[in-house]
């Protein structure tokens, strides 16, 4: 409905200078914010206020600002991408908060994801478990027609439900293990449920899992904290698969 | 000699690519491992282009400016891809596909790529299944299909609304399945800031690693770019944050030629601009104009009392609403192609008829529909879209219409190129939508993602052989040449120089005077004295920008600041060569509307005559007006005519 104005806010935020300097929280505080805007536009327009108190601004990772490209990750009052559900810290708008709020705002926490400069984190340990085994292993060229295999339509919905992960890493940020299952979980199972990927299925997901252990994410406990909090809906149904197909592969080694 | 030599291979149109093929040369394996090619970009370009010149045995090193590869901008395409299978044996062919894009783009685009480009089409779709690409599907297993604007036949292959995504997650597995092998060596997080040429040919770049601030030197035997658009020219677009003109623009001060920089598509439907704090537009997929019918009011007075917030749509009665695009396209209605649409809404709102408080949006209402469908139909075939309209702005569009008004979302013009994919430099390519060649005026939808995955996946692979086959004898590049030292210091200069200005005003500033100049001046409506004043204009902002941008930090830290100032500083560039290009160009055609070249009824008017030409800019130095030089389009296989939707 129709924006209305929050006169003020203060915004406490994790201030970190590099991966090497230690962190603290400082607080700010802004005024005359519409609930109509983003919360990324709020950060734009704190950041210009900073610039021009000749402040630092505040580093944090954004692009496609459509709830796309995985990369905003900001950890808002407690919780990965903020209070609102279903949704990325881009998408995120200042309506879901009140005149006078104090706004918490941290970096993904976990060892795997080591900070880079105040809310931005290095999340190249999801790159490497996907090189250890997320794929399809043709080249370009020399494939058969698209329709050759038919392919059965809930199979093929269930495996696009798993590959609308966008690789943000809230799911970590959430789990209180610092665990990857649910990231893994999600390539394995868009790429099992079809007949493409099932070839590989099997070494797919011992290679992965094995990479994730080797990397410093922590082990899963059922919690359930990241189907919560993942932005996409990923369930954690694709966990329980990832088990059996891992589990399989331990067996038959 | 013109420098503009097409490659255009002789022959039957059907038969060209068949015969460049077979006349190109070929690198022979062991030659390969010792060539090496930089591919700059990793969007659905530069990552099929990376991975399939790393499976033939090529050393590649591939960049972006992201922290993954899998976050380029082409993950936020939504509609789908084109191509000429005819799954849906509704007679179309590679031929209708053609057709139709040289049709779609008003007759700006070279035939013989646009051919090409139908042609490869079904092997991207063979491609990506094998990949494991999860297309929708119909209840038999086979691929299903969607239609899309502009065209009469069902083309379009969609993965929900998240084709871009699906389609890139695809070329990132197979990137990175090639950098576990150890035959791509992946630089995230590293912006390109430089081309460096070694007597006369691209031989490397010159990156900036963003995490740490060093100026790094990398060499190859070619570089392709594959960097996307410019549309943040505009600041407000439907492009990411990131996006950026830069790496195309060091190309053309390099001497690779720009072409036809005035071609930008502006979509009509995008959630509207909400008061001074926005950063950025939100596309609203256009399959909507499906089922919304497009209206503002008839009266002026509900116009002012809707903009005040008096009055709210549902309180418009049906015979009070003016569907614009009904009244004056019966044909096709609200399915009139994208320009049509923009500018049939910028004019009603120009006329004072807007529905928000700016007065600078227009009604796309669904309550039609949902009485004559039902609410469940509109709700599984939208749902998701009206889901996020919802989050952006707390309205219900099951209830009350949605707000949209136009907003910049493509570039169709960029680095000029040969039939190779070459630019005007030896060794440096320009692929997808960097590159200006198969789109001409206007693009069709779903036609995007089919030209880069073509590009990278099937003709940059062999067309790249033709040049390194003569440069097998060239040993590793050497990145402690004297032209890599220039290049280097060169960089660091420019960016010391920004630094050290030490002025008042965020880049934010200048960038978004900068996009108030193009979208009043450059955007949908143009004329002379409008393009004059946009040169000035950004003339004035460029002298402000460099005595007066304050960049926070440190040099050598993540800097986000001095990221955005080097970019905008080349937006101011390119900017200019814009409204230069569209001043040149006095016709309108496609996207680009020049007043002075409309019907009685104030439609486009193309002038065939004078401007059936791809303008290529090529830059004389900084400060110094550039030099236009022009490349003929011949038609041999279309005829000319005036589109007409009415
Ligand atoms: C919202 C939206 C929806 C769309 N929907 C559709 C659709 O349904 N169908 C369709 O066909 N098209 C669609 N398009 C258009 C299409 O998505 C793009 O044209 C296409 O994806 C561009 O791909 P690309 O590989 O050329 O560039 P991009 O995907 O933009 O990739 C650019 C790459 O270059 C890198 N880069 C840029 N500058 C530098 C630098 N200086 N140094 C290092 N790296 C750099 C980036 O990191 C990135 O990896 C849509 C576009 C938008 C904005
Ligand atoms: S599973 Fe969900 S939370 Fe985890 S990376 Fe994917 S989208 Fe993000
Ligand atoms: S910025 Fe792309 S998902 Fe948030």
């Amino acid at each position: 409905m129709a924006d209305k104005i929050l006169k003020k806010l203060k915004i406490k935020v994790w201030r970190q200078n590099n991966a090497k300097s230690k962190g603290k929280f400082e607080t700010y505080t802004i005024e005359n914010i519409s609930t109509g805007s983003s919360f990324l536009e709020m950060m734009d327009i704190l950041n210009n206020q900073l610039i021009e108190e000749g402040i630092d601004p505040i580093a944090f990772d954004h692009d496609c600002r459509e709830g796309i490209c995985g990369t905003c990750s900001l950890y808002i009052n407690g919780r990965p991408h903020g209070p609102d559900t279903e949704v990325t810290t881009c998408q995120l708008h200042m309506r879901k908060f009140k005149d006078g709020e104090t706004i918490t705002i941290e970096p993904w926490r976990a060892r795997a994801f080591p900070v880079i400069k105040d809310l931005v984190v290095d999340r190249t340990a999801f790159e490497k478990i996907l090189q250890a085994g997320g794929f399809v292993s043709v080249n370009t060229g020399g494939v058969p027609d698209a329709n050759t295999i038919p392919i059965n339509r809930d199979d093929a919905e269930e495996s696009m439900d798993a590959a609308a992960c966008i690789g943000c890493g809230a799911c970590v940020a959430a789990c209180k293990n610092s665990s990857a299952m649910l990231f893994v979980s999600a390539k394995v199972s868009h790429l099992a449920k079809l007949p493409q990927g099932k070839v590989e299925a099997k070494s797919r997901a011992k290679n992965m899992v094995s990479k994730m252990d080797e990397l410093g994410f922590g082990g899963c406990t059922n919690t359930q904290a990241c189907e919560a909090e993942c932005p996409k809906s990923i369930s954690i149904t694709n966990i329980a698969r990832l088990n059996r197909e891992y589990l399989v592969a331990r067996i038959s080694e | 000699m013109s420098i503009l030599e097409s490659k255009i291979p002789a022959g039957p149109l059907a038969e060209k690519w068949n015969n460049h093929k077979s006349a190109i040369k070929v690198v022979s394996p062991a030659n390969k491992r010792k060539l090496e090619i930089i591919v700059v970009g990793t969007g659905l370009g530069g990552a099929s282009a990376a991975a399939s010149l790393a499976e033939l045995g090529y050393n590649v090193k591939a960049f972006c400016y992201q922290d993954s590869p899998r976050r380029a901008h082409s993950i936020a395409a939504q509609g789908g891809i084109n191509a000429a299978k005819n799954y849906q044996n509704d007679n179309d062919s590679v031929f209708r596909l053609f057709y139709d894009t040289i049709k779609g783009g008003d007759y700006r685009a070279r035939e013989a790529n646009v051919y090409r480009l139908a042609e490869v089409s079904p092997n991207i779709i063979d491609q990506c299944v094998a990949q494991g690409v999860p297309f929708g599907r119909e209840y038999g297993g086979l691929l299903d299909n969607r239609s899309f604007g502009g065209v009469l036949v069902s083309r379009t292959f969609y993965a929900r609304g998240q084709t871009g995504q699906q389609l890139l997650i695809g070329a990132y597995q197979a990137l990175n399945r090639q950098i576990s092998k150890g035959n791509v060596e992946m630089f995230n997080r590293h912006e390109m800031l430089d081309v460096v040429k070694i007597d006369g040919k691209a031989r490397g770049i010159i990156a900036r690693d963003m995490v740490s601030g060093e100026i790094k030197r990398f060499g190859a035997h070619a570089v392709v770019v594959a960097t996307g658009g410019y549309g943040n020219v505009f600041f407000l677009s439907t492009n990411a944050m990131g996006s950026n003109g830069s790496a195309a623009w060091q190309c053309y001060k390099q001497g690779a030629l720009m072409s036809n920089p005035c071609f930008v598509q502006i979509h009509p439907t995008c959630i509207p601009v909400h008061g001074d704090q926005q950063s950025k537009l939100t596309l609203m997929s256009e399959s909507l104009r499906n089922d919304g019918r497009v209206w503002v009011p008839k009266k002026k007075e509900d116009a002012v009392k809707l903009q005040k917030g008096e009055i709210r749509a549902n309180d418009i009665p049906d015979e009070d609403r003016d569907f614009y695009l009904e009244r004056r396209y019966p044909s096709y209605g609200n399915l009139v192609p994208r320009d049509v649409a923009s500018r049939a809404a910028k004019e009603r709102c120009d006329e004072g008829f807007g529905v928000n408080g700016e007065g600078k949006a227009v009604f796309l209402d669904f309550k039609y529909s949902i009485e004559r469908l039902g609410k469940d139909v509109i709700e599984a075939r939208y749902g998701n879209l009206f889901q996020m309209y919802e989050k952006i702005t707390d309205v219900d569009p099951y209830k009350e219409p949605m707000m949209i008004y136009p907003a910049i979302h493509y570039s169709m013009g960029g680095t000029w190129v040969d039939y190779n994919l070459m630019t005007t430099v030896p060794g440096l390519y320009s692929i997808g939508e960097a590159n200006f060649s198969d789109h001409g005026a206007n693009r069709l939808g779903a036609s995007a993602l089919m030209q880069g995955l073509a590009d990278g996946y099937f003709i940059l692979p062999y067309t790249i052989g033709d040049y390194l086959a003569d440069e097998i004898m060239t040993p590793k590049i050497d990145v402690k040449a004297p032209e890599f030292d220039a290049a280097e210091r060169a960089v660091s200069g420019r960016i010391e120089k920004l630094f050290n200005i030490k002025g008042s005003k965020p880049v934010d500033y200048f960038h978004k005077k900068l996009g108030q100049t193009m979208w009043d001046n450059v955007g949908m409506a143009r004329n002379a004295e409008g393009l004059k004043k946009a040169i000035t204009d950004i003339k004035e902002i460029r002298a402000e920008f460099w005595k007066d941008v304050r960049i926070p930090g440190e040099l050598n830290n993540l800097n986000p600041e001095l990221e955005k100032a080097g970019r905008v500083a080349d937006f101011l560039d390119i900017g200019e060569l814009m409204a230069r290009d569209a001043l040149d160009r006095n016709e309108s055609c496609g996207g680009h509307f020049r007043e002075e070249s409309a019907t009685e009824e104030g439609e486009a008017k193309r002038n065939d005559e004078k401007f059936t030409y791809v303008s290529c800019w090529e830059y004389k130095g900084e400060g110094e007006e550039p030099t236009l030089h022009k490349e003929d389009l011949v038609f041999e296989n279309v005829k000319l005519t005036q589109r007409s939707y009415k």
